[in-house]
């Protein structure tokens, strides 16, 4: 794969057969490269029927024929190619389709609406794009197609490196930007010039004199391929980092309320993904408690829509055996602690409730978190008592910060500040919680299955609606539901990857090994004179463009110039008794 | 002034640059059509020149000198290619002398010089641009922040860089025969963008406060702006592609433009650029999601096609220099990168969830 842009056109056409063969190691397929006259049986077996009568040959190569026949086709400009586009196309589904990794309440919804294509998508890997058969393929071999054209093109860029510019070409009339000009001083004299020039210019610069004509060779831009290595070599190097470090990296959430600390363990988690690599011991001990949270909002006067202007998360750290230190953490400005990087993801509230027995004793009380919902921070919580009270008994149901009821009876956000009049509805059930089996149940759901609902809409005790300081009996005498405070939470997901840093350097390796590759030109150009007969010299331009040269034109204007400026200076004052 | 008035001041300006856009459109399209009509009056001459010459070739050579026609015949150029490829029919003009140049300027009187029209319509352009950026400025003002923050904000933005890059670029070489693809495209996004997706001056969410956003959300647009032009120049190789080949000669005007060879080492070079800016915008766009999300690639919909951009156009590049690929092949590349730009900023915008969710159009969720 040599993303290089060819020669000019013009190069190709008017250039010599030698200048060609000098060129970098490229697969056959490279516009530039000689017509592939000695076509290989490869080339010709994978074309049409056509190309039958060359089976016999194709059907000639032993293994390490066909190694080097796949290898071939492989690292060749078209399979890369075709291997880019396909990677553009496979890339697609992962964006139509929710994916495991980026929404995976969004996969299990899609489950739910479209089962039969759910199972289909899913035994392609659809859900997980990314990480799927075809995708790994696709990039895999990409990659292989890519090392097989570093690898040669390096060890030749290295030993071009060290090269010698060419032999000037007998006949430049033959070569594009060719230019004919003429001077008073002797052809050593002018070439000895021109050296100058063009090594001032950057050139790499070699003397070839024979036969009268004295010329001189020179080449630059060698940049360009060093950029264009770097940037593939870079590439390269991302994925192989990305692959591997990946292993080392761990990412958690956890879901914090006022005054709650979260200690770096596994059990401090509520979610936790590690990679393959990871060891508990890596986690580094340390608290990190959830102060105060700030938000600030501005709302349109016109349409009365709030938005957020800022959130603050106010937290006090803790390392080993050190003090409690006190931090601010923002959306885009994470906190660093042992090691890990602590991102704001969430907030919204927990509305402190206390749930009393029928005599009065106290079976709950805590903040119970109400998870956001939208951006009016619309909570949707649940409780759970599976003792104190006489049945088990589970709430499920909205905290409105600022509630505002519809015709319908139905409450919404209009808001998301909270005040006296922030509003809890509740539906209560009753029955078994399935708490008691031991299995690993959602803290933030509620089966309601195998429960009987005893307050709501399909019960005859309506929801419970309490405002702040309010408090409600529970049906059938179970006892009695205080809502006594608001407190906020936030949700904070905490990375670890010791990666990353690195990636960024082979990025911007990469990018700047791009932009030189992009636009730094890579020519020769030759000049050489003749001597004249009357005294003088003869001189002639040439240059040629490796790769894409817009400008190959003005440089050979630019030395001529500047050649033709220096020899006038440099020129003793023409003695010309004759006139 | 205060904000609101700015903002209204801002609004105000963005119409009349539409209407001035639509001006220059127009003027465009008649010179496109009276570039038709010259492009037949061109037809019968040629063909008189050839009864007369034997060759258009051989016509061509004595105009524009020995050299300047190898190299026009080089590049697969027209006789109009010769004005475009000013630079390089320069060397031929150096070596042979004041006569050559002289009769090069004679073909470009023929044929290239833009009528009346055109100039009238890249003088609307610019009124229009000025209008745009005005009104760029006064937003930005209004909101006291950078003005690419929500979906109407980076349509007047992004559509203002577009023109910037077509304005600019005519420095570099005379592409006045985009005219009409430039103003047609900007009016129409900035027209829809405006009645569709206008949102009243907000206060940046909290995770667009970052540097980032005027770093990454400006380079994508240079990077649109570029892969814009560089599409029009595409699509017009594709267009005269089939010309040379005997097609489209219902389409006269396209013998008065550069032949496609000549069009489609433009395109390459204005891409190149975009693709430079865009693989910036990929980065930047990594460093700063590390940032607010904590990762620095999770494939959100936006990356997604980000990458899927990314990757067509470095398919672009490897494209050209690919034996078979090069030419049509390579342009209809870039034609579909930037349809996937198009289709980038609105239907993913729009209809995609993700965390990309900054239309201001109530569609998305807090944070």
């Amino acid at each position: 794969m040599s993303p290089r842009s060819d020669e000019d056109g013009a190069a190709k056409k008017a250039k010599p057969a030698k200048v060609a063969a000098s060129d970098p190691l490229r697969p056959d397929d490279y516009i530039g490269s000689p017509d592939p006259v000695d076509a290989r049986p490869a080339r010709t077996a994978k074309g049409s029927a056509a190309a039958s009568s060359e089976a016999p040959v194709a059907a000639k190569l032993g293994p390490v024929g066909w190694v080097r026949f796949v290898w071939r086709q492989l690292t060749s400009m078209r399979t890369a190619l075709v291997l880019l586009l396909l990677l553009a196309l496979a890339a697609v589904p992962g964006s139509l389709v929710p994916q495991n990794s980026a929404d995976p309440n969004g996969v299990i919804q899609y489950q739910q609406q479209n089962p039969e294509l759910y199972k289909v998508l899913d035994a392609l890997q659809v859900f997980d794009t990314y990480t799927s058969f075809w995708f790994s393929a696709i990039y895999l071999l990409l990659f292989v197609s890519l090392i097989g054209c570093i690898i040669p093109r390096t060890v030749h860029h290295l030993k071009a490196l060290r090269a010698k510019p060419p032999t000037t070409p007998a006949r430049l009339s033959r070569l594009p930007g060719h230019l004919v000009s003429s001077t008073g001083a002797d052809a050593e004299t002018a070439i000895a010039e021109a050296t100058r020039v063009l090594k001032r210019q950057g050139y790499r610069v070699e003397r070839y004199d024979r036969r009268g004509r004295v010329t001189v060779s020179a080449e630059r831009g060698y940049l360009r391929e060093t950029g264009n290595l770097i940037f593939h070599t870079g590439l390269l190097a991302i994925l192989v980092l990305v692959a591997t470090g990946g292993g080392f990296i761990y990412t958690g959430e956890k879901l914090l309320v006022q005054g709650q600390s979260f200690t770096n363990a596994l059990a401090g988690y509520d979610t936790f993904s590690p990679g393959r690599f990871f060891d508990e011991a890596q986690l580094s001990p340390y608290s990190l408690r959830l102060d105060d949270f700030d938000d600030e909002y501005s709302v349109d006067k016109l349409t009365g829509q709030s938005h957020p202007e800022d959130y603050t998360a106010k937290v006090s750290t803790r390392t080993l055996g050190g003090e409690w230190e006190k931090h601010d953490i923002k959306v885009n400005s994470p906190l660093s602690i042992g090691g890990t990087q602590v991102y704001l993801l969430g907030n919204g509230y927990a509305p402190e409730l206390t749930v009393r027995d029928a005599d009065g004793n106290i079976v709950f009380q805590d903040a119970v978190p109400f998870r956001s919902q939208n951006s009016n921070l619309t909570g949707l919580g649940v409780l759970k008592i599976p003792d104190g009270l006489k049945e088990q008994a589970g709430f499920i149901g909205y905290f409105y910060p600022t509630p505002a009821e519809s015709a319908d009876g139905l409450f919404t956000s209009v808001y998301p500040g909270t005040s006296s009049s922030s509003l809890i509805s509740l539906q209560m059930y009753t029955g078994d919680l399935g708490l008691d089996t031991g299995e690993a149940v959602n803290a933030y759901n509620l089966d309601i299955d195998d429960l009987t609902q005893v307050a709501g809409a399909d019960s005859a005790t309506k929801s419970l609606q309490l405002r702040v300081g309010e408090k409600v009996d529970l049906p059938d005498g179970l006892g009695s539901l205080e809502f006594t405070g608001i407190k906020r939470y936030v949700g904070i997901s905490i990375h670890h990857d010791p990666t990353q840093g690195f990636v960024l350097l082979l990025a911007v390796l990469a990018i700047v090994g791009l932009l030189v590759s992009l636009f730094i030109p890579r020519r020769r150009l030759w000049v050489a004179a003749t001597s004249a007969d009357g005294g003088g010299a003869a001189l002639e331009f040439a240059a040629l463009a490796r790769g894409d040269d817009p400008r190959l034109d003005d440089a050979v204007l630019a030395v001529e110039r500047e050649l033709a400026k220096r020899l006038r200076a440099s020129a003793p004052a023409p003695a010309s008794p004759s006139e | 002034m205060d904000s609101d008035s700015l903002a209204t001041l801002s609004l105000v300006a963005v119409y009349s640059a539409i209407a001035v856009y639509v001006l220059a459109f127009i003027a465009f399209v008649l010179d496109l059509s009276a570039r038709s009509a010259r492009g037949l009056k061109l037809d019968a001459e040629r063909e008189r020149d050839a009864a007369a010459s034997g060759d258009v070739d051989a016509r061509r050579g004595q105009l524009a000198g020995a050299s300047a026609a190898a190299r026009g015949a080089v590049a697969g150029a027209t006789a109009t290619a010769a004005g475009v490829l000013e630079r390089a029919s320069s060397i031929g003009g150096a070596s042979t002398g004041s006569n050559g140049a002289g009769s090069t300027a004679t073909v470009d009187d023929e044929v290239n010089i833009g009528s009346r029209w055109q100039r009238t319509g890249l003088a609307l352009t610019v009124i229009a641009w000025l209008i745009h950026v005005a009104a760029i400025v006064m937003r930005g003002l209004a909101a006291g922040r950078v003005p690419w923050a929500n979906m109407f904000e980076f349509a007047m933005t992004g559509t203002g860089v577009i023109v910037t890059v077509f304005l600019i670029v005519q420095f570099w070489r005379d592409l006045r025969f985009l005219g009409a693809y430039v103003t047609g495209i900007v009016a129409l996004l900035l027209g829809l963008a405006t009645v569709n997706f206008y949102v009243a001056v907000t206060p940046l969410p909290p995770p667009l406060q970052s540097a980032w956003l005027v770093i990454h959300v400006f380079v994508a647009t240079l990077g649109t702006g570029f892969f814009a032009v560089g599409a029009g120049l595409s699509i017009l190789q594709l267009m005269q592609v089939r010309r040379e080949a005997g097609g489209m000669q219902r389409v006269p005007l396209l013998r008065t433009l550069p032949s496609s060879e000549a069009l489609e080492s433009m395109a390459y070079r204005v891409i190149v650029v975009g693709f430079a800016f865009w693989t910036f915008t990929l980065i930047a766009g990594a460093i700063w999601a590390e940032r607010a999300w904590g990762r620095y690639w999770g494939w959100d919909t936006k990356e997604v096609w980000t990458f899927v951009i990314w990757v067509v156009f470095a398919g672009y590049i490897h494209a050209r220099a690919t034996k078979g690929w090069r030419g049509s092949r390579a342009a209809y590349l870039a034609v579909i990168g930037f349809t996937a730009v198009l289709f980038n900023f609105t239907i993913v915008n729009l209809f995609f969830k993700g965390l990309h969710s900054y239309s201001g159009l109530d569609l998305d969720t807090g944070m």
